[in-house]
């Protein structure tokens, strides 16, 4: 990591802290540098930050969330925040032509990093998450000794909606709970809505 | 020992008050230490979990407020050696941080976004500004008459009519308490009294003091006491030990009178209604909890943080803060 970058993320701890509290609780694993793939809800693209600054620095240095490519690289300042600062893995939210869509996040795991994934694929307006999509499910399958850690990211959409600029101070908070493991023989569609379920039972912890 | 304390400077009897408090909390923290060895050994011997686990419990409780009154004092410390204004900067982060966890527990929606963008950003540092250039009458009425027309506006604007009541009542008691309360309590430091210059700290020392004692009176009176008035909204409010709780801090404000510009007999007057502001606002601030279901402000055991509540340690101080503030300017006619 350069200066520039150093400092950023410097500030952007003490910012989001300052914020939010950026509060993390762990329920059923503690905070381990083994490799893992947390899996949360997804209500603000700020869920990346705060998940980002909730794991404890050992953790976020190995920990690479997943940013969506549209959004993330659509201008410059986005393109070097998530590249130098959060060490994103981008992923095309549309399939485009042949390419896996997941390819990038098993070169990730290939090498050794864990991965931030938000498997609703899109920010959603409900309060329940909608239903995952399988990348998770496929992840899970090439790579069994990965752990599979659900999180509940809770309040980040108080702090800034949909199409604010300011952010308004509010305490947030994620929940990591116990691993979720792939059966030897489960069916992705049980899988999903297991993993669904596993997260959603967070938020009342 | 009164003529040894007269012949000092200001600054030294304010430093004297210092190491007092310190080292009555060291003494406490050593007494906690050897209390908390005398109970692992006993945890060890016995088997009657059921009277360790309570003992324990009161014993963390106790930690908890001794962990509290140390930063407490180490703030007022910094604050007092940083001089009047660097309080004001500090006082105004508490309010921020307070203010951040009473909002966090009132449920807002997406149209009280800017509402909430002008409370914490422009409402709050221009209340604390107005205390920094001591326009006290423009303070008082800044809050209650501009801000509280202002807010409703803001959130009219926002376009999203549902529990509109209701959503800028919570806002509006949040800037109250958080920003409005705490706000006056640096602003004792700054008014001008004849022959007390550079010795207004004593009087935050003074309220803070005996607002504290009265509720730790109380408190601890409530111990053993049944039938608490209000049961639906808190088990530890009695009559009888709210008057109790109330004598203990007029007491101790008129023992105090000599640190004060006050004589002994409106020193007590002052320090009841300070004492009878902060319990009453305790009392309120537990009722809006219970409307919330919480037991405390940082949420220690739920979702949403683990953070330990600011807000609990304060809340009687930012009800009593301006009641006191007003008495002082009204009998001094400041």
């Amino acid at each position: 990591m350069n200066l520039r970058a150093t400092v950023m993320s410097v500030f952007l701890l003490g910012l989001v802290r300052l914020l939010t509290g950026a509060q993390a609780r762990w329920h059923g694993c503690p905070p381990k540098a083994e490799q893992r793939i947390y899996f949360a809800n997804h209500q603000s693209h700020a869920d990346l930050v705060l998940i980002w600054a909730a794991l404890p620095q050992e953790l976020r240095s190995i920990t690479r969330p997943i940013a969506a490519k549209d959004y993330w690289t659509a201008s410059n300042f986005k393109r070097w925040i998530t590249t130098e600062v959060f060490n994103a893995v981008y992923v095309e939210r549309e399939r485009k032509g042949d390419e896996d869509p997941l390819q990038p996040l098993v070169n990730a795991l290939e090498s050794g990093d864990s991965l931030i994934l938000f498997p609703e694929g899109t920010r959603g307006h409900e309060e329940d998450p909608q239903p995952f999509k399988s990348g998770l499910y496929n992840l899970a399958q090439r790579f069994p000794g990965v752990v599979l850690v659900p999180a509940w990211i809770h309040n980040v959409q108080r702090v800034i909606p949909k199409g604010e600029v300011v952010p308004v101070p509010v305490l947030c908070s994620v929940t990591f709970g116990e691993p979720v493991v792939l059966g030897a023989d489960e069916p992705r569609a049980d899988f999903l809505t297991r993993a669904r379920e596993a997260v959603m039972a967070l938020r009342e912890v | 020992m009164g003529s040894f304390l007269r012949s000092l400077t200001p600054d030294q009897q304010v430093s004297l008050v210092f190491v007092v408090l310190f080292g009555l909390l060291l003494i406490a923290s050593g007494v906690s230490v050897v209390l908390s060895l005398r109970e692992r050994r006993l945890m060890d011997g016995s088997d009657t979990e059921d009277v360790s686990d309570v003992r324990t419990l009161h014993l963390q409780d106790n930690q908890s407020l001794l962990r509290s009154s140390w930063i407490m004092t180490l703030v007022f410390w910094v604050g007092w050696a940083a001089g009047d204004h660097a309080a004001l900067v500090l006082f105004g982060i508490v309010s921020f941080f307070i203010l951040r966890e009473f909002i966090s527990l009132s449920p807002t929606r997406r149209g009280d976004h800017r509402s909430l963008v002008l409370a914490f950003f422009v409402v709050l540092p221009l209340q604390y500004a107005l205390v920094w250039m001591e326009l006290f009458n423009l303070f008082t009425v800044f809050i209650p008459v501009y801000v509280f027309l202002a807010i409703p506006v803001v959130s009219a604007l926002g376009n999203d009519p549902q529990r509109f009541l209701e959503r800028n009542a919570k806002l509006q008691w949040g800037i109250m308490v958080c920003v409005y309360g705490m706000s006056h309590v640096p602003a004792l430091l700054l008014l001008h009294f004849k022959d007390f210059a550079g010795k207004t700290a004593f009087l935050v020392f003074f309220l803070v003091l005996v607002v504290q004692t009265c509720m730790l009176v109380q408190h601890i009176a409530a111990r053993g006491l049944r039938r608490p008035v209000a049961p639906a909204i808190s088990d530890s409010f009695h009559w009888r030990s709210w008057a109790l709780g109330l004598a203990a801090g007029g007491m101790l404000g008129a023992l105090l009178a000599g640190f004060t510009p006050f004589k002994p007999l409106p020193a007590l007057a002052m320090a009841l209604v300070a004492c009878a502001a902060g319990s009453f606002g305790h009392l309120v601030m537990k009722a809006i909890k219970r409307d919330r279901g919480v037991t405390h402000w940082g949420l220690a055991g739920r979702s949403v943080t683990g953070t330990s509540g600011l807000l609990d340690r304060v809340d009687a101080l930012c009800f009593a803060a301006p009641v006191f503030f007003h008495s002082v300017r009204w009998t001094f006619d400041l």
